[in-house]
């Protein structure tokens, strides 16, 4: 255990270096520099933003400076903003945008995890065949698309919840909605097939033939080997949830990462596209560790190479 | 009941009639196909893919309107007899920009799925062939470059090469190709340990031409799975890229940046989102369900 505990340490630190070096260099293989578009910037103050900003530096000074600074925890600053910083946008926006990727995600997940266990267990009659149904329009419709859908119905039409912004629970209620229904779609499909497979199993057989109920050969045999398959891809899940809620966060108009990331890119502001990208790199390489380990913890059947 | 002696002469043996092969020979995709035909929501969903395939490229030939003309004393009318889809904020009608939209999300779509095929199969090919030292390594690159998910790698190679058709293209094609790969990789690892790839290796075949010649026609099922699978997806990132503002420059249309602006008239003129909506939902839909009938039609476990 220990042993593949660090084995994966290693791989996930390889795996942020690849990350943000390749960030890195894509950010800085664009033509022209961060003040071209400002007009008439006489050479001198020319030099000295460069000098600020130590563009002036060759870049490989520029990349141990930059990978310096990530390891003290400083992501950067802003280009267009003088006082904004990295840090400062994340404190800002990450908390929002965890809440909210988490609450769908674990909404989504159960959500998902249950319906699947109900198909699965009426295969070939309506609950079945409902959640299919229900499965494949969730994955068919673009989230914005929901996420619009909720917000003139929900918000503007029958006014149950707010139409945007940022504040109580209330809040919460239709992004998370737009932001979790295709993950209920995916993991319910995901669960329904992994059901069947288990439902097939002679251990299923045997544990019928021994008389329990029904609900025990579903709750303690099957459901419990069904779901390890989920487990397995909900790092991957709650990784596309985060980076999902960019579109989320800007249509409802919620202070997350996801619309700071946006304006930024909408304004090129290079060293805050960057210094963002390597932060997600570093939350979801450390979500995708930790469903790893719990895996392994989770399912003793895993071999540990 | 009597019965004589002479009804039960022997027929005799007759070689040619034995050897005979009674039904036509049929083939891998052929077998499948005959099993889609049966499969009644495939059919329909391919039915819809070929109507929307249809009125893409027909609609803007046929219709009176270009997607970029305007009309500057029908702004933002509802649909109607003159404009079925109404018009927008600019006076442009939205049934031809939305046909327009159509074009150009599912040429993003199609040639981004093309590319990932070529880079996928080649990639995932190589990988679980050569197997061993050569697969921890390709495989771990793949494992480094998906531990980021897709739409924020595309996001930054947008930033980096600008805004464009082209780019979206570009950035959607060398970023999707990774389940491909995968799935190949998967393929390819089983088959190689089958006879006919023995045999082949044993009369000295090389790598290229066992991998080319023998394993990838074997995948075929599960690559023509993915591929199916793999449009709507690129779809869906488009779409999404554009609704960020991302997306193609304007005039030009695609289904993202009509929903886009759509949405900005949401709760005065709802018909604008909803006509994009629709059709990015109806295709993604369609390609969905002919995705789960090809996989019953070609998955051999379910052959009987």
């Amino acid at each position: 255990m220990l042993k593949y505990t660090i084995k994966r340490v290693l791989l996930a630190i390889l795996t942020l270096w690849v990350i943000i070096t390749m960030t890195f260099a894509l950010m800085h293989s664009i033509p022209g520099d961060p003040f071209s578009d400002e007009k008439r910037i006489s050479p001198e103050i020319m030099a000295n933003l460069e000098a600020k900003y130590g563009l002036d530096k060759p870049l490989w000074e520029q990349y141990v400076i930059y990978m310096g600074n990530l390891l003290r925890g400083d992501f950067g600053t802003s280009f267009k903003y003088a006082n904004r910083t990295v840090n400062s946008l994340i404190a800002k926006g990450f908390p929002v945008s965890f809440t909210l990727g988490m609450v769908a995600c674990v909404i989504g997940i159960a959500t998902g995890i249950v319906f699947g266990i109900i198909s699965g267990c009426n295969r070939g009659r309506l609950p079945d065949y409902l959640v299919i149904i229900l499965s494949i329009l969730c994955v068919s419709v673009p989230a914005f698309v929901f996420a619009s859908l909720f917000q003139y119905s929900f918000g503007a039409k029958l006014q149950w919840f707010p139409v945007a912004g940022w504040g109580g629970a209330v809040y919460m209620v239709l992004p998370c909605l737009a932001l979790g229904l295709r993950l209920i779609a995916y993991i319910a499909r995901m669960m329904r097939t992994s059901m069947l497979d288990v439902l097939g199993q002679d251990y299923i057989k045997t544990a019928r033939a021994k008389g329990l109920t029904n609900g025990q050969v579903i709750w303690r045999h099957a459901v419990r080997n069904a779901i390890t398959p989920i487990i397995t891809i909900s790092g991957t899940m709650m990784a596309g949830t985060l980076v999902g809620s960019f579109v989320i966060e800007n249509i409802f108009n919620i202070p997350g990462m996801g619309k700071y990331l946006v304006n930024a890119v909408k304004e090129s502001d290079y060293t805050v596209i960057l210094g963002m990208t390597a932060f997600y790199a570093v939350v979801l390489v450390v979500i995708t560790f930790l469903v790893d380990v719990l895996y392994v913890v989770v399912d003793r059947r895993v071999k540990l190479d | 009941m009597d019965l004589k002696a002479e009804q039960f002469v022997p027929v005799g043996k007759r070689l040619d009639s034995a050897n005979r092969i009674t039904r036509p020979t049929t083939t891998y995709l052929k077998d499948a196909w005959r099993r889609l035909r049966q499969n009644k929501i495939a059919m329909a969903a391919i039915f819809l893919l070929i109507v929307v395939l249809i009125f893409s490229l027909a609609a803007p030939e046929f219709s009176a309107y270009t997607f970029s003309g305007q009309d500057t004393f029908m702004v933002n009318k509802g649909p109607n007899a003159a404009h079925w889809f109404g018009t927008d904020s600019l006076g442009r009608d939205l049934f031809v920009r939305c046909w327009v939209g159509a074009r150009v999300s599912l040429f993003i779509a199609f040639v981004a799925a093309m590319v990932n095929l070529v880079i996928g199969v080649i990639y995932g090919g190589v990988s679980g062939y050569f197997g061993g030292r050569v697969d921890l390594i390709m495989m771990r690159i793949v494992e480094i470059l998906y531990s980021v998910p897709d739409l924020l790698w595309v996001i930054l190679l947008m930033v980096v090469m600008g805004p464009g058709l082209h780019t979206i293209i570009i950035a959607i094609s060398i970023t999707g190709w990774g389940s491909m790969a995968r799935v190949v990789r998967g393929q390819v690892l089983q088959l190689k340990q089958s006879e006919y790839v023995m045999a082949a290796r044993t009369l000295g075949a090389q790598g290229r031409r066992i991998i080319l010649k023998h394993l990838i026609p074997n995948a075929m099922g599960p690559i023509i799975i993915e591929l199916t699978f793999s449009i709507p997806n690129a779809i869906f990132t488009e779409a999404t890229l554009s609704y960020l503002g991302l997306g193609v420059p304007v005039p030009l249309a695609s289904w993202g940046t009509l929903a886009n602006e759509g949405s900005r008239m949401l709760l005065l003129m709802p018909y604008q989102l909803f006509f994009p909506a629709l059709l990015i939902s109806m295709t993604m839909l369609g390609f969905n369900l002919l995705g789960d009938g090809l996989r019953d039609a070609l998955d051999p476990k379910l052959r009987r």
